[in-house]
């Protein structure tokens, strides 16, 4: 592959992104980042936590690039890394896959004449609105208006701008992340700006189909006051001497309202930007209509062309957990075709030997950070920086400009050695995102990483003390005297080191099960599928076809093939688990079957259990053969059953058991399935009429196709109300649909032959597997992931992964996807053979505990237990298990003997620590 | 590889926003090299640009 590597005009190496280039540059544009609301300069960092934090200069406007004037940040860079003589660079790669994740472009609403988003400062983007929602942003987080800088009183949304609506976008697609957003954001603007903030989003169809999504929709309208209006909002027009904007819609019920809002926000979709298309082109990939990346359902992270996979936004509209997932999953693709080249190109850290500073007397060096002028603006640096050389066995300090500088870690690993300290305090910004990176200094200086103790003199200091800059230097030098004061107590730590076993466990053999162990197995480990029934397939053997129209039981069953015939996957049918010992890495699993029960040793666990369809108790379920589930039809449609054909109605009911106080999800599926069933019951017979009685379709993405296809082959829509559901009557055999038209209002009576009921999918609560797992379950029975926009596919449970309907309701592209996307994560535990405790954990003194189990209760990893009553030494008293702890603390706090240590927080560290901030009260 | 060659245990994302950086971590972090490309001078894509995110209401961050 050949790149091209654009300049950047400053050398990453030299610039220490202490921020004088941009201070000096004296040419202003539009800030990007805050989508135009804001200036920057030329020579500038996107933001402040900018990765790398490094400064660039925007050719097409620094004034010295195209006039060869200027040249002001050239003198004022103190590093000199400023470089005007880069030049575009050819990079030829040699790599084994390709993934493309370039993302999208929000849609510019400029075309939208009737919206004057050009024209009317006060109508602006979803996006845009984020920023003003932002801390960090133009406003400070500060809902105001463009236009006059006051505060709206009310603020509209318009859904589907740039999405569903082929007349002026040309994107016949949903966006799919649209109306979740619009509802945060209105709730976010209420909790910024108070109750009488008046909110309502214009929408077609509220599209929550997401996990937890629906009861976010449910609290923004039920809890939070937000308005929902069912309307598709034609023009905007500007109030006269005034800044408001009008707006002119129709209710359902036929109604003309003209109302004013302060602000308006377009809900923008996503699209393909025109330099993705190309680059499509270029190398050679197929896209579908909406310019997205065309998949198949059961391959949904290759391209068309082979090696090159893909994820995220370019694969088709969605969400951040969705996109998260096949970023994981396309990862997996990679790792299936080179796990034979795994590890040939890797670069190892060259490991320095400890240091042992047994006995020495603390040689203690104090680094205090400036961090430009986020600290020194307020606190007196230098003086901190001499007062702590008077402090006891301090023996060398110095303040920097950026004490996180590449080069300046360099220096502390001179100093180290030079000095020969055995003791650091950096005293700048907060432990939690600098700490890993000081610590990585001090193992290159040979130095163990626990000698080592962090004072926050920016964020509980000079951030927060600006208008009092001589107490904020007194207390810099309180928390700097308090660290020194630790950090002389401190030992080296040990971290354990362990071998994972390199086994994969599949808990169920469904679509997702068998994806994630046909992926660890392609990626070299042996895997085993625990599958309760008789045989693999799960609810996939239940349907008709994809979205995308492919059969499924002809794709499932060659999976399945592959499945049995892979020498490195071993399939238990009929088997359930019966016990499980042991923690990530080293787990050890009973199975069970009815004839034998067997221990299986693993080092990761994936939970792919699936979910259930509801069996109805509603719309006479039972009581007529012509009224069948979803499933019941796909079965009929999969049996090629002639008397579909001979149909003259049908109906299918949405809903059926979704969105509903006792289940207040989307079941995400049962609108494309609805859909698809009835263009291929029309197709079978054009003449039949079909009907869809719904409350939202939900057809996201690229599925709105089939809505659209549905509704031009004469499938009827109508929607109903919760509050007022279709109704089933059976008189003298002839079988009746009585429903409330929304457009008429009147009740209508469809004579049908069959009803097709959308019933919801229902998890399975699966109470022993979580608990043998010690992973959560949510209240609607479905397990509970570690993050549910950054880690949808594992668990907080080190070594246990999550995959399919046992996270939520999906289609099948998402149950391969993330099955794969559970292979993923396990082969990154996998692939490190050995995992290292951390060092900072708790630890019993086996002579003073008392035996009484209160650890063994409180603690939310299951890190104590009890010794054995027959072991040799200590029976009975509690042990931690230094993998499971995390270093909480939780048991050290509860133990009433005092028999629990936190190594890194002994009391004798916490109390000096404490003592040495007491001498400034 | 399927043409015989052996494979190349390097691979090239294109696109640093939040897929292109979960993809390279889970790859970096199963022993392959990783070329991340992004055409902005930061990583992060859009998703730095968002104030909070649902469920938890954390800084998009």
């Amino acid at each position: 592959m050949e790149i091209v590597q654009n300049p950047r005009y400053i050398d990453e190496s030299k610039c220490i992104a202490c921020g004088a280039c941009a201070e000096k540059c004296p040419k202003k544009v539009d800030d990007p980042y805050n989508m135009g609301l804001s200036k920057r300069k030329a020579a500038y960092v996107e933001y402040a936590q900018a990765v790398p934090l490094k400064y660039a200069i925007d050719p097409e406007t620094c004034i010295y690039i195209k006039k060869k004037k200027c040249g002001a940040c050239i003198k004022i860079c103190p590093t000199g890394a400023v470089d005007f003589d880069q030049k575009p660079e050819i990079v030829t790669l040699n790599v084994g896959s390709v993934i493309l994740s370039p993302g999208f472009a929000p849609f510019n609403p400029e075309k939208f004449d009737n919206y004057q988003y050009a024209k009317l400062p006060n109508v602006i983007t979803s996006l845009e609105f984020e920023r003003i929602l932002s801390a960090s942003g133009p406003t400070m987080g500060h809902v105001s208006r463009i236009s006059d800088h006051q505060s709206p009183k009310k603020i509209a949304w318009f859904q589907c701008v740039g999405s569903r609506d082929m007349n002026k976008c040309d994107h016949s697609y949903c966006s799919s992340v649209c109306c979740m957003y619009a509802i945060k954001e209105a709730v976010v603007a209420k909790e910024h700006e108070g109750d009488s903030l008046d909110c309502a989003i214009f929408f077609m169809d509220m599209r929550t189909h997401g996990k937890d999504f629906e009861r976010f929709y449910d609290s923004a309208r039920n809890k939070h006051g937000i308005r929902f209006i069912r309307s598709r909002v034609h023009t905007i027009t500007q109030v006269p001497e005034t800044d408001d904007l009008e707006v002119r819609y129709i209710m359902e019920n036929g109604e003309i309202k003209t109302e004013v809002f302060n602000m308006i926000v377009l809900s923008i979709g996503m699209e393909t930007s025109p330099e993705v298309v190309s680059l499509a082109q270029h190398l050679g990939i197929t896209l579908t209509k909406g310019n997205f990346c065309e998949t198949s359902s059961f391959e949904p992270v290759s391209t068309s062309r082979a090696g090159i996979y893909v994820s995220g936004s370019f694969q088709g509209p969605k969400d951040i957990p969705q996109a998260v997932i096949d970023s994981s999953a396309a990862a997996s693709a990679c790792g299936e075709i080179l796990s034979t080249a795994r590890n040939t190109l890797t670069k190892i850290p060259v490991i320095v030997s400890e240091t042992d500073i047994a006995g020495e007397r603390p040689r203690i060096g104090v680094f205090v950070c400036r961090c430009g002028i986020n600290i020194a603006g307020v606190v007196d640096v230098p003086s901190v920086a001499e007062y702590a050389k008077t402090l006891p066995f301090v023996e060398f300090t110095s303040d920097n400009l950026y004490s996180c500088s590449q080069d300046n870690q360099d220096s502390i690993t001179q100093l180290i050695k030079e000095k020969n300290l055995n003791r650091i305090v950096v005293a700048a910004c907060t432990p939690k995102t600098h700490e890993p990176l000081f610590q990585e200094t001090l193992i290159s200086a040979g130095l163990n990483k626990y000698l080592f103790e962090m004072a926050n003199i920016r964020n509980h200091d000079s951030w927060v003390h600006k208008s009092t800059p001589e107490l904020a230097t007194q207390k810099a030098k309180d928390l700097v005297r308090s660290a020194v004061a630790k950090v002389a107590l401190t030992q080296p730590l040990k971290e354990a080191e362990l071998q994972v076993n390199q086994t994969a466990l599949v808990i169920g053999g469904g679509i997702s099960g068998m994806a994630a162990a046909s992926s660890l197995a392609r990626q070299g480990y042996q895997t085993h599928i625990v599958e309760k029934s008789a045989q693999l397939g799960g609810q996939a053997l239940n349907l008709y076809q994809t979205a995308k129209g492919e059969r499924i039981q002809e794709k499932l069953s060659g999976l399945i093939q592959s499945v049995v015939k892979n020498s490195s996957i071993q399939v238990h049918l009929n088997t359930t688990l019966s016990q499980v010992d042991g923690f990530v890495g080293n787990f050890k699993t009973t199975l069970s079957s009815t004839a034998s029960s067997q221990v299986i040793e693993h080092g990761i666990a994936v939970i792919a259990t699936g979910a259930v369809p509801l069996v109805p108790t509603e719309y006479d379920y039972g009581k007529d053969p012509r009224i069948l589930t979803s499933l019941e039809l796909d079965r009929k449609l999969i049996d090629k059953d002639a008397s579909l054909k001979s149909l003259n109605a049908a109906v299918f009911i949405q809903c059926v058991g979704s969105r509903e106080p006792d289940r207040p999800y989307c079941s995400r599926v049962c609108c494309t399935h609805s859909i698809d069933n009835a263009l291929e019951l029309k197709e079978g017979n054009p003449d039949m009429n079909v009907y869809i009685l719904y409350r939202d379709i939900r057809t996201y993405g690229e599925r709105e196709y089939l809505y659209k296809k549905a509704r031009e082959k004469g499938v009827i829509f109508i929607r109903y109300a919760v509050d007022n559901k279709p109704q089933v009557v059976m008189n003298n055999g002839r079988l009746v649909v009585k429903v409330t038209d929304h457009i008429l209002g009147r009740p209508m009576e469809l004579e049908t032959d069959l009803i097709s009921l959308a019933t919801a999918i229902v998890a399975n609560r699966d109470e022993k597997l979580a608990g043998f797992f010690k992973v959560p379950l949510n209240a609607d029975g479905f397990f509970v992931e570690r993050h549910a926009k950054l880690g949808p596919s594992e668990f907080a449970t080190d070594g246990v992964f999550l995959c399919g309907m046992a996270h939520y309701p999906k289609p099948i592209d998402e149950s391969i996807v993330q099955g794969k996307a559970a292979a993923s994560r396990a082969v990154t535990l996998l692939a490190r053979e050995n995992i290292h405790t951390s060092g900072t954990i708790a630890e019993v003194m086996p002579t003073v505990c008392s035996n009484c189990g209160v650890c063994v209760s409180v603690c939310p990893y299951s890190a104590p237990s009890f010794i054995e009553e027959t072991a040799r030494f200590n029976p009975g008293k509690a042990q931690i298990n230094p993998v499971l702890c995390k270093g909480c603390g939780l048991c050290v706090a509860s133990c009433r003997s005092g028999a629990i240590r936190l190594k890194g927080f002994d009391n004798d560290q916490i109390f000096a620590q404490i003592y040495a901030l007491n001498e400034a009260v | 590889m399927s043409n015989g060659n052996p494979a190349i245990g390097s691979v090239l994302v294109v696109g640093g926003g939040i897929a292109g950086m979960q993809s390279a971590l889970d790859l970096a972090n199963s022993g392959y090299y990783v070329y991340l490309l992004e055409k902005s001078a930061s990583i992060g894509g859009v998703m730095s640009q968002l104030d909070k995110t649902f469920p938890t209401n954390d800084c998009a961050m």
